[in-house]
């Protein structure tokens, strides 16, 4: 019987199966969030699985903050409708009268309004009480005490004296009207479970995490790709082609790329083992305030 | 994160498929702060290169600044910045590493502080394969190695490494660690009545050195057993869920469209073919797997830890809680246990109290009746028990509204576990182990009787009702129920008035005023209130009741739109003001203890069906108003 074992990738997905089927029994009114990324892609990719021959029993919702990478867009629409599942693209139009963006309001500002503020909208809006996130736990030392079921108040706020102990596979599901839960199948992933599973299951990513000759400009240390008109160049400043991709994704102005030659998966896996530096390295975002993560959280961050 | 594989460089497709065969090892780290614990994950991360160099420069510059270990890496700060959380009081209870080598992915569960650590350790243990309990060899086998270990056996977890650290203080001397073995031997087999409960691999090592941590030490010749890690990553956890009896709690019953109906679950135990006999409990009823469905394809037979859809050659009804077992080898089903119970709440748990359970799929409400003991941790020590309080361990029997399929939770961890959750705050508060179904209930059938309660309520021209007075000591309750009974009584209506006082004297002149002995006291009123309704009576029940689970529970007790809400809403000053009984000048004084809205709370109704306001209405005229709403809900004819 000893051959008779799960690899610890079977068990990652079984797992998060069982994860999201114990939401769509319990919750009234679940929704996926979807960010376009590979954590997203690897949470679809287990929830088509999870409802097999049926179709997950819930909406994928993205947040745009208008800044997203063109190809993102693209690629979330074409997923999307080969899947036959039901998207809801929700933008804060208020910030976007406001004229709210990276480059003239700050990182800070932005990822509020935009991203926090525009999430907790779409939520209210349509009034889901359970929101599937794609975090992992070894994503950032604060996430890794964060439970799989995280519960938040009624407006919203992660309260870190009142989450819930997780025992077995037992989740309680139980809250009170107009609180809400944020639900993470993916807790117990890294990122090189994340990438393996990938291959494995030949799952289809956004061309920018394979390197192209793309252009971009260097600001603070960072290659920042020139997405569309919108950015801003300053004086001197000229884009230049080079081979880049990208370890993380999000709005185009906030995600460094790096310099690399990796053009296939195996590429890509190989280069992130031989890497030296962590993940959210890329994200603009986290070098703003240190120990930021945790104040982001509490105000409604994912 | 350079692991140490050549193929890395070399051959990547190669490495890849080298990887997928890996398997996962869930373990939890028991010790103090002081026995070295983060030193020896943080080592753990660092050797299997789970660290990136900005990771690693961060912890240099650390180490410098407020590490305990010179100019050395202090890897105990790769682990520690829980610390400043606590500072601020935010709850930790088990933080997840991950780390993976070649052969093996590893998830340790790290649980922090010296408080709530039988609640957190337990939460951690909840899901590991194994434990790595840490001694420090100056100080041998200490109180707190005895409590870890009771819970790691507690939680039924079979595989310990007893990991004898800081040797380097002890010259790495062999008598000290032999020494140390055989002391936590010989308790280990107090854990399981003369039997050690779990396999024990002892290791003497030094996390701070790095001896045996990954590699055999030189500095220990005399040991032969294997480094840490090597342990790790090959001792064996998985097989014996495959050998169990086949069990899936069924999560979702997948209908995507009228030709196919499955039900979705994640094999808990054994292993399950197309073809096999299936029994579904707790109907009983029996078919045959007639597929086993999943995204990649049909599948011939799959095991234990899978999620899967099994498809039934018969059309039977299967909903979600079920559980589908091996026809030949199911498990039961009962409405009453013995189990052990974990509190994990800062308010006590209460026999009597009714609390949501959630065991596998199935959702239920429990009551617990008194703890036939509780456990002191750290000398396994039976001691009598009224409640229990937060981390507190008893064993107690359970009684639940129906009928739960369970397997005692030795042989499943599935079927054999539950939590409690709180109905007001839907917190978890509990956590509890099934031992085995108590037989009385399934002995003692119910007595069908020939006149029905419709009958009795028709020969008195009324319909059966409770009215439910609460309300602080002198609010009115009692003068407005009286009052009320007459008025009924001298409209031929066939009444009963329970008061709180008068029953403290016969049925309940056995409890107290504790919180545990006011959930009893509702209790059996509930009960009797109950009988009551069932002769066709009108019951009239003037109790304080001060907790508003127990009202519930006894709305919860009657039959739909029998159970009336009556709060007599007098302010604490106006009662106090009144102080009929005097009862208030003797609490104040100090003579009477746990008076309710001195010492002990009062929890105000929300949703009581008749409130009267005592200070702006006389009790007659109250009186008069609850009669109008009885009139207006046809209680009367």
């Amino acid at each position: 019987m000893s051959d008779r074992r799960l690899t610890h990738l079977q068990k990652l997905e079984a797992e998060s199966i069982h994860i999201m089927r114990e939401v769509a029994a319990e919750a009234e009114n679940p929704v996926m969030l979807y960010s376009i990324g590979k954590d997203s892609a690897v949470m679809l990719h287990l929830a088509m699985k999870a409802f097999h021959p049926g179709k997950p029993p819930f909406p994928l919702l993205h947040v745009d903050t208008t800044w997203k990478f063109k190809e993102m867009i693209r690629f979330r629409d074409e997923i999307v409708a080969h899947l036959g599942l039901k998207l809801i693209v929700h933008i804060n139009e208020e910030g976007v009268r406001q004229g709210i963006g990276p480059f003239s309001h700050g990182s800070a500002l932005h990822t509020d309004v935009m991203k926090t503020e525009a999430l907790k909208q779409a939520l209210n809006l349509y009034k889901f009480d359970v929101a599937f996130g794609g975090a992992r736990r070894d994503e950032e030392k604060s996430r890794a005490k964060e439970r799989i079921f995280s519960f938040r108040t009624t407006d919203h706020r992660w309260d870190p004296k009142n989450q819930r102990p997780e025992l077995w596979k037992l989740y309680n599901t139980r809250k009170a009207p107009g609180e809400s839960i944020r639900v993470f199948p993916l807790s117990n992933w890294t990122e090189l479970d994340i990438w393996q599973y990938i291959h494995l299951e030949k799952i289809p990513l956004v061309p920018l995490y394979y390197a192209a000759e793309r252009p971009v400009v260097k600001r603070d240390g960072t290659l920042i790709m020139v997405d569309d008109e919108r950015m801003p160049l300053k004086d001197g400043e000229m884009p230049e082609m080079k081979m880049v991709r990208f370890r993380t994704l999000g709005c185009y102005p906030l995600t460094g790329a790096v310099e690399s030659e990796a053009a296939t998966l195996p590429d890509i896996i190989q280069e992130m083992l031989l890497t030296t530096t962590s993940e959210r390295q890329g994200r603009v975002i986290d070098h703003d305030q240190a120990a930021s993560m945790e104040k982001k959280k509490q105000e409604g961050y994912f | 994160m350079a692991h140490q594989s050549d193929l890395i460089a070399s051959d990547i497709e190669a490495y890849l498929k080298s990887h997928e065969e890996k398997s996962l090892l869930r373990f939890i780290t028991c010790g103090s702060v002081d026995d070295g614990k983060s030193t020896l994950i943080g080592r753990m991360l660092y050797e299997s290169k789970m660290i990136f160099e900005d990771q690693l420069a961060a912890l240099e510059s650390d180490s410098k600044k407020m590490g305990t270990q010179g100019e050395a890496l202090d890897f105990a700060l790769l682990v520690d910045g829980l610390a400043s959380e606590r500072e601020q009081g935010i709850t930790i209870d088990v933080a997840y590493r991950f780390f993976s080598t070649d052969k093996r992915k590893f998830i340790v569960a790290d649980t922090p502080g010296h408080e709530q650590y039988t609640r957190n350790m337990a939460t951690g243990a909840s899901t590991a394969d194994l434990a790595v309990i840490l001694i420090d060899a100056r100080k041998g086998v200490l109180t707190q190695t005895r409590r870890h270990s009771f819970i790691v056996s507690l939680l039924g977890i079979r595989n310990v490494v007893l990991a004898v650290n800081k040797m380097d203080m002890m010259h790495y001397e062999k008598a000290v660690f032999d020494e140390i073995v055989e002391d936590y031997r010989a308790f280990a087999a107090q854990l399981g009545n003369g039997e050690v409960p779990f396999e024990i691999v002892p290791i003497p090592m030094s996390a701070l050195k790095g001896d045996n941590v990954v590699e055999h030490s030189a500095k220990m010749p005399w040991y032969d057993g294997p480094a840490l890690l090597p342990h790790l990553e090959t001792v064996s956890v998985q097989a014996t869920e495959i050998e169990k009896p086949f069990r899936l709690p069924v999560q979702w019953v997948n209908r995507p469209n009228l030709d196919f109906r499955g039900f979705a679950g994640q094999i808990s135990t054994g292993v399950i073919r197309k073809g096999d006999r299936v029994k579904v409990l707790p109907s009983a009823v029996e078919s045959t797997v007639k597929s086993i469905v999943t995204y990649d394809g049909e599948l011939e037979e799959a095991i234990a830890g899978q999620s899967v859809t099994l498809c039934l050659a018969d059309e039977i009804d299967i909903s979600r809680g079920d559980v589908l077992c091996e026809a030949g080898s199911p498990a039961e089903a009962a409405n009453q246990f013995e189990a052990t119970v974990l509190w994990m709440s800062e308010d006590p748990m209460l026999p009597g109290r009714t609390y949501v359970m959630k065991s596998g799929t199935q959702t239920a409400r429990a009551t617990i009746t008194a703890p036939k003991y509780k456990v002191n941790v750290n000398t396994l020590e039976h001691l009598a028990a009224k409640k229990l309080d937060l981390n507190e361990i008893g064993e107690c029997n359970i009684a639940i509204d129906k009928k739960l399929v369970f397997d005692p939770y030795l042989e499943n961890r599935d079927t054999g576990s539950f939590i409690l959750i709180d109905r007001l705050t839907n917190a978890t508060v509990g956590m509890g182990l099934l031992r085995y179904a108590l037989r009385r209930a399934s002995n003692i059938h119910w007595q069908a009787t020939e006149i029905s309660k419709p009958a009795r309520a028709a020969m008195k021209a009324q319909k059966p009702a409770v009215l439910w007075f609460t309300g602080l000591s002198g609010s009115g309750k009692s003068t407005i129920a009286n009052i009320l009974e007459k008025k009924l009584s001298a409209m031929g209506k066939h009444t009963y008035l329970l008061d709180g006082d008068n029953v403290r004297h016969g049925l309940n002149k056995d409890l107290g005023f504790t919180d545990t002995d006011r959930v009893e006291n509702i209790r059996r009123v509930t009960e009797v209130a109950k009988l009551m309704t069932d002769a066709g009576l009108i019951t009239l029940v003037s109790f304080i009741s001060p907790f508003r689970s127990e009202r519930q529970m006894a709305r919860m007790a009657m039959e739909e739109g029998e159970f009336l809400e009556i709060f007599v809403d007098t302010p604490l000053a106006v009662a106090e003001e009144r102080d009929v009984k005097g009862l208030y000048k003797k609490a104040r004084a100090g003579e009477i203890k746990n008076f309710t809205g001195i010492d002990s709370p009062y929890e105000t109704p929300q949703n009581a069906e008749i409130i009267v306001n005592t200070v702006e209405r006389s009790a007659e005229a109250a009186a008069d108003h609850i009669l109008e709403v009885l009139e207006a809900r046809g209680f009367l004819s």
